[in-house]
């Protein structure tokens, strides 16, 4: 245990929230009675405690912690992942001494170092250079530690032309990057970082992880919250997942990340009867499955299955099953149907309930989400039947640092693709090797990975 | 590594709190540096302005209470009567005005950075003090032109600035912790200010308050800095009560005892409130 550095113990707290009761007052008279009452107690109670309120039903307790406990030791890098609300926020507030828990301690060995926000303390009408020495004192960092450090923040933040031009004539890009450098110079032997990375464009953000990454690899511990599990997974080797204000799991990044994924939303989603029939069709259910697992968030790398299950009422002839899937720009992303490569039941259709189902290969679509409208047609003359958007799935990127710039760039998909290099002697116009015919097996390995 | 270990644990008091506050001490001199800093950037008047509002003002009082009023002088010109009340007066209003608004201003600070939070009332007094020097030297000038050379009471006037900081002190800390949680002390300092530049001896000279009020008068504890202020300046030729100089230490000690007592006490709940 000696190289535990932060070692919490059943932190809670417990926030009053006032709710001041907007009813009509009947008279003058009750509204001055009500107030100097109200005011008598708030007189009252000044000179007691600050913080604590007596039972009063305009005021509610809201515990935004309870018993939260926790280890990391030294060199350490945790994830704090859950919903908004779980109570990230606070955990990394009341670590930062910026407020005090209702209940429970929390030890900590070395000094701490907090980024809760790009840019506190900046000021608009001094120049970058001076809002550097101000954010750098701010976070704790000596005058002449900023001195020593001051061509690399200005290197890192790629504003030397700016540097003495007031803060409010820069862009709100420039912003960012002058108060994350500055921030990522800071060396403390423990630094708590909360979701700052969702700021600035894919570059600065490459970067900045890049920084988080090597101040982790210097022995520093690291605590992190984001709600980018890309980076979480990049950076932490270990998370704790937090949900209304308790822990609900510790532990391995992956395993952690997977089950917050889980229960982030229903999964299998049945629809509605009205939306989903016509005379020919009757559409049940739908679902995705990754690794034999259903999901709703599924790994871009690995491929995965869209299962729909309905019912045949009518038998309508050359009829084809398709799905097309469209991204959130609203592009069409691809459309598949049945008769593409079709089995013996789909080219002849008969009633009943059936399960179809289908598979996607992985390293070939764009992360984000994707919105998959189910319909029936007939060989591409008319349209039987019909449901919109009625598959949601997400799709998301495991490991955020070379290969997301891929799923920036223009295109629909953003396809994974095997590259080979072979230098060129002088063989007067002999043509090149297909290099899908050399290795014959390259091909179907798109489809197997 | 640094041993040091810290406990983090609801309702116990920082041990270590006057450790921190010097390890935070460069953060006094940022603070006051920004706020001068942002004052006079972007006035056209610029740092002219730290020299114009006491000259100003003293010319003002002079005509008013020298020559329209006729109020006596014992023996000093009546404007350096005013101007060495006044140094005095203006380190702590404005110290006051500042200082019980500072931590709301700062609010974005208090909820997203950890520091010792004493070190934002006292940044201000440390703004205060900078325009106080430079009127200082205003005052200098003066008692060239009129001819008055300080006395060997001069040497008390580091006894008498520091009780007037103390009680600038005092007032900053009760007024921003209290800020925080009842906004309407906003709307309460600017008068207490206007009220106490009539009330207390910056105008005209203590002297003429009649004897039999004269200690309850000195329950302003302004009432015998700026005595003993200017009685420092100017030499023996102002008198000087030595009980209201008493009280009036007595009057600061207990109010900025008092004042860092409660301030260190809601600091806690600063951040959940503001």
């Amino acid at each position: 245990m000696s190289d535990t550095v932060i070692q919490a113990c059943d932190l809670s707290k417990k926030y009053v929230i006032s709710h001041e009761r907007q009813a009509g007052y009947a008279t003058l008279r009750e509204t001055l009675v009500s107030s100097a009452a109200r005011l008598g107690r708030r007189m009252a109670r000044a000179f007691t405690s600050p913080t604590q309120l007596e039972a009063d039903p305009s005021h509610e307790e809201i515990w935004a912690l309870r018993d939260v406990s926790f280890d990391v030791k030294q060199g350490g890098r945790l994830g704090i992942i859950g919903r908004n609300g779980a109570g990230k926020s606070t955990l990394l507030k009341i670590l930062s001494r910026i407020t005090d828990p209702t209940a429970g301690r929390v030890v900590i060995r070395g000094r701490v170092a907090s980024l809760l926000e790009v840019g506190t303390g900046f000021h608009p009408e001094l120049t970058g250079r001076e809002n550097i020495y101000l954010n750098g004192a701010i976070l704790g960092m000596t005058r002449s530690e900023i001195k020593e450090k001051f061509d690399e923040i200005v290197a890192f933040s790629e504003v030397e032309n700016f540097l003495d031009t007031p803060l409010k004539r820069y862009s709100s890009g420039m912003q960012v990057r002058l108060a994350f450098a500055v921030a990522a110079h800071l060396d403390p032997e423990i630094l708590v970082v909360d979701e700052v990375l969702a700021v600035g464009d894919f570059a600065f953000q490459k970067k900045c992880l890049g920084k988080m990454r090597d101040v982790a690899r210097g022995g520093r511990t690291v605590l992190f919250v984001s709600h980018d599990m890309g980076a979480i997974n990049t950076l932490c080797e270990r998370a704790l997942l937090l949900h209304a204000g308790s822990v609900v799991t510790t532990g391995n990044t992956r395993e952690v990340v997977a089950r917050y994924l889980e229960s982030a939303d229903e999964v299998y989603s049945p629809l509605r009867e009205a939306v989903q029939g016509c005379g020919e069709l009757r559409l049940i259910a739908t679902n995705a499955m990754q690794d034999g697992r259903p999901a709703k968030f599924l790994d871009c790398r690995r491929p995965f299955s869209i299962f729909i299950e309905y019912e045949v009422l009518r038998v309508v002839r050359n009829s084809r099953l398709f799905v097309m899937f469209r991204n959130a720009k609203g592009e069409i992303v691809f459309g598949t149907c049945d008769y593409d490569d079709p089995t013996e039941q789909a080219l002849y259709r008969q009633p009943g309930r059936f399960l179809s189902s289908f598979t996607v290969p992985g390293r070939l679509l764009k992360t984000g989400p994707l919105y998959g409208t189910v319909g029936m047609d007939v060989r591409g003359e008319r349209v039987v039947f019909g449901a919109a958007d009625v598959i949601k799935i997400e799709l998301y990127e495991p490991s955020a640092d070379t290969h997301s710039e891929r799923h920036q760039r223009d295109g629909a998909v953003a396809p994974l693709l095997q590259w080979t290099m072979t230098p060129v002697a002088d063989r007067g116009d002999q043509s090149p090797q297909d290099p899908t015919l050399v290795e014959s097996s390259s091909g179907a390995d798109l489809a197997r990975k | 590594m640094s041993s040091d270990i810290l406990v983090i644990e609801a309702g116990r008091t920082e041990r270590e709190y006057w450790k921190d506050l010097w390890r935070y001490r460069e953060l006094f001199y940022f603070l006051a540096w920004r706020d001068i800093l942002v004052r006079y950037k972007q006035t056209a008047v610029g740092v002219a302005w730290s020299v114009l509002r006491p000259l100003l003002t003293m010319i003002v009082f002079t005509v008013v209470f020298g020559k329209l009023a006729k109020l006596p002088a014992y023996g000093v010109p009546y404007a350096l009567l005013v101007l060495a009340g006044m140094l005095p007066w203006q380190l702590f209003s404005n110290a006051m005005q500042e200082g019980s608004s500072t931590l709301v201003v700062n609010s974005n600070l208090i909820t997203k950075i950890y520091f010792p939070r004493l070190i934002a009332p006292v940044s201000t007094v440390v703004v205060s003090l900078v325009d106080f020097l430079i009127s200082m030297a205003i005052l200098a000038c003066f008692m060239a032109w009129y001819r008055v050379a300080p006395g060997a009471s001069l040497l008390a006037l580091p006894f008498f600035l520091a009780l007037v900081v103390a009680a600038s002190l005092a007032a900053t800390c009760w007024l921003s912790a209290l800020t925080v949680k009842y906004r309407d002390f906003r709307f309460v300092v600017p008068f207490i200010v206007q009220f106490g530049l009539y009330v207390s001896p910056v105008a005209f000279s203590s002297r003429i308050v009649p004897e039999k009020w004269r200690l309850l008068y000195s329950l302003n504890p302004m009432v015998g800095a700026i005595d003993g202020f200017r009685w420092a300046v100017l030499g023996g030729r102002v008198q000087i009560s030595w009980p209201g100089v008493f009280i009036s230490i007595g009057v600061v000690a207990a109010l900025l005892s008092g004042g860092v007592w409660y301030f260190r006490r809601t600091e806690r709940g600063f951040a959940d409130v503001i």
